[in-house]
């Protein structure tokens, strides 16, 4: 019953990637829900960022990767469609360290903006407001946005990076491991804001930490070696696993 | 025992720090201490005269000339060069072998660019004796310099910036414009400042290419004298030492003013960027 209150957004088929000869996704089958966070969980080298940077082809700056199977974007095969500068300003992401520009820090939120032909300066001024609002980080910066971004700490640079995105007025904000380099503070900061977030944006986020996932997603999907074992919500995946891999790993036997 | 090594190696390190510095002391010294006496306004303002009174401002403008037309061509074609090579380039066989002619041309004496600038620039293409061939032939000259150092500084601009720049929509050209060229700009900023010294110290190139003419060029087709140009004849011709110790002075002066306002100009723009 709870199933068709949602909306799949992103919808993911059979899909395989090759690094050259070598396979680093097997069939992956994955639809996600709007408006929720799902997690990608799984040990190092499994493939899920490999996976989360399919969703804004990321990879096509890789040479020699091959991808075949479909991701339907609102409706739209982002691998048949050529429009990959259209695809990356609806579908945000964030990194794994803080990758501010050596600008000022309006600069760096406006830089998006900016680029996609918007001028005026009155409406850049509310597109900075807005998302370093919606970022929980204004009220920390508004008096120094024309200071240097790299400045602040790590914490603060990754909520600003977060502003960066959000004021593209993206659908989808992909997230690579955003708190693996930030103190357990920002961390924390970091987790409520999502949890805000999601009222107006997708997100999906790659997490090596399962408190994190378990914290934070509605849907968790559980990658090994390129597959993925399970795919459920998060209350379910931490705990009625269905697959024995997957209860090894969120019990902490491996990984 | 040990402890002995340690300040055995520091008194190393530091007699050699003192030694560079030293010579380079020692050496502009030399020069001022050889060539201030005949330094006055008349001397640089002057206008030439042979008797070996006159000043020497005409060999100030050429060198200024010389400069600033290599700079103009070869600043451009250098940067666009090394962004290709850098960012577009497929990295292959064939973009291995650009970076090993370039390489090579660095290393070749200057003196080959002056014979090939005197038959290909003055004969060929008949610009005869003149500024613009000598011009042309130093931007040869710099041009591997230019790339060289401008390769390496975009290769130190951090990947995460170019990741985070396209993932923000934006096309590989705007990401480079704004984002990857003003990172790198102190590096190839350097590479100019190199390329200033390469041109105001080279003579071997320019006596092939722009002549001996001791007189105010009337244009850039002119054949004309540069100060290094001049300070090697009048040691060479007259034995004049503390002529050619006085041109000295005002060449270290030069090369200092262009590396200072290049520094600035530097500095300027990394606040411009970084506010």
């Amino acid at each position: 019953m709870e199933q068709s209150k949602e909306a799949t957004i992103i919808n993911v088929r059979d899909l395989n990637l090759f690094y050259g000869e070598k396979q680093a996704l097997f069939g992956v089958d994955l639809a996600i829900q709007e408006k929720e966070v799902t997690a990608l969980i799984g040990p190092s080298g499994c493939g899920k960022s490999t996976f989360l940077r399919t969703l804004n082809r990321m990879n096509d700056l890789i040479d020699g990767v091959k991808i075949t199977g479909e991701i339907v974007i609102d409706h739209e095969d982002i691998y048949k469609s050529n429009d990959v500068i259209k695809l990356r300003t609806k579908v945000g992401m964030v990194f794994q360290k803080p990758n501010l520009f050596p600008m000022s820090i309006y600069d760096n939120v406006a830089y998006g903006p900016k680029m996609q032909g918007i001028k005026n300066k009155k409406e850049l001024n509310l597109i900075v407001e807005e998302s370093l609002r919606s970022a929980a980080i204004w009220d920390e910066v508004k008096d120094r946005l024309k200071t240097s971004a790299l400045g602040l700490s790590g914490g603060q640079q990754q909520r600003v990076c977060i502003a960066r995105a959000i004021a593209m007025k993206p659908d989808i904000i992909l997230m690579d491991e955003p708190t693996s380099a930030l103190d357990p503070i920002s961390t924390l900061k970091i987790e409520e804001l999502i949890t805000n977030m999601k009222e107006d944006y997708t997100i999906v986020i790659v997490t090596h930490n399962m408190q994190q996932a378990a914290r934070i997603s509605d849907k968790t999907a559980f990658f090994l070696n390129g597959e993925v074992v399970e795919y459920d919500d998060t209350d379910n995946i931490f705990s009625t696993p269905q697959d024995q891999r997957t209860e090894d790993y969120v019990t902490g036997r491996f990984g | 025992m040990r402890q002995f090594k340690d300040n055995l190696l520091r008194g190393l390190l530091w007699l050699s720090a003192f030694l560079s510095v030293a010579v380079l002391v020692m050496i502009v010294g030399f020069i001022f201490y050889k060539g201030i006496g005949l330094i006055s306004f008349d001397f640089i303002f002057g206008d030439y005269s042979p008797d070996g009174d006159g000043g020497i401002w005409p060999m100030i403008v050429t060198t200024i000339y010389t400069v600033l037309i290599s700079l103009v061509i070869a600043t451009p074609i250098g940067i666009l060069a090394a962004v290709y090579l850098q960012e577009y380039a497929k990295q292959g066989r064939l973009v291995r072998l650009i970076r090993f002619a370039t390489e090579s041309l660095t290393g070749i004496p200057s003196i080959i660019y002056g014979l090939f600038g005197a038959v290909f620039f003055v004969t060929t293409l008949k610009l005869g004796m003149s500024i613009l061939a000598a011009s042309l032939t130093l931007t040869i000259i710099v041009l591997p310099v230019i790339i060289r150092t401008t390769e390496e500084a975009l290769k130190t601009v951090p990947g995460s910036y170019r990741e985070g720049s396209l993932a923000l929509g934006t096309t590989k050209l705007q990401t480079l414009y704004k984002v990857i060229l003003p990172s790198s700009m102190p590096g190839i900023l350097s590479g100019i400042i190199l390329s200033v010294g390469r041109i105001v110290g080279e003579s071997a190139a320019i006596f092939l290419t722009a002549g001996t003419v001791a007189a105010m060029p009337d244009s850039i087709l002119s054949s004309a004298r540069t100060l290094t140009v001049h300070s090697y004849l009048v040691t060479q011709e007259s034995g004049d030492i503390e002529l050619a110790a006085a041109v000295g002075i005002v060449l270290i002066v030069i090369i200092l003013a262009i590396n200072l306002s290049a520094t600035y100009i530097s500095k300027k723009f990394n606040r411009a960027t970084n506010k």
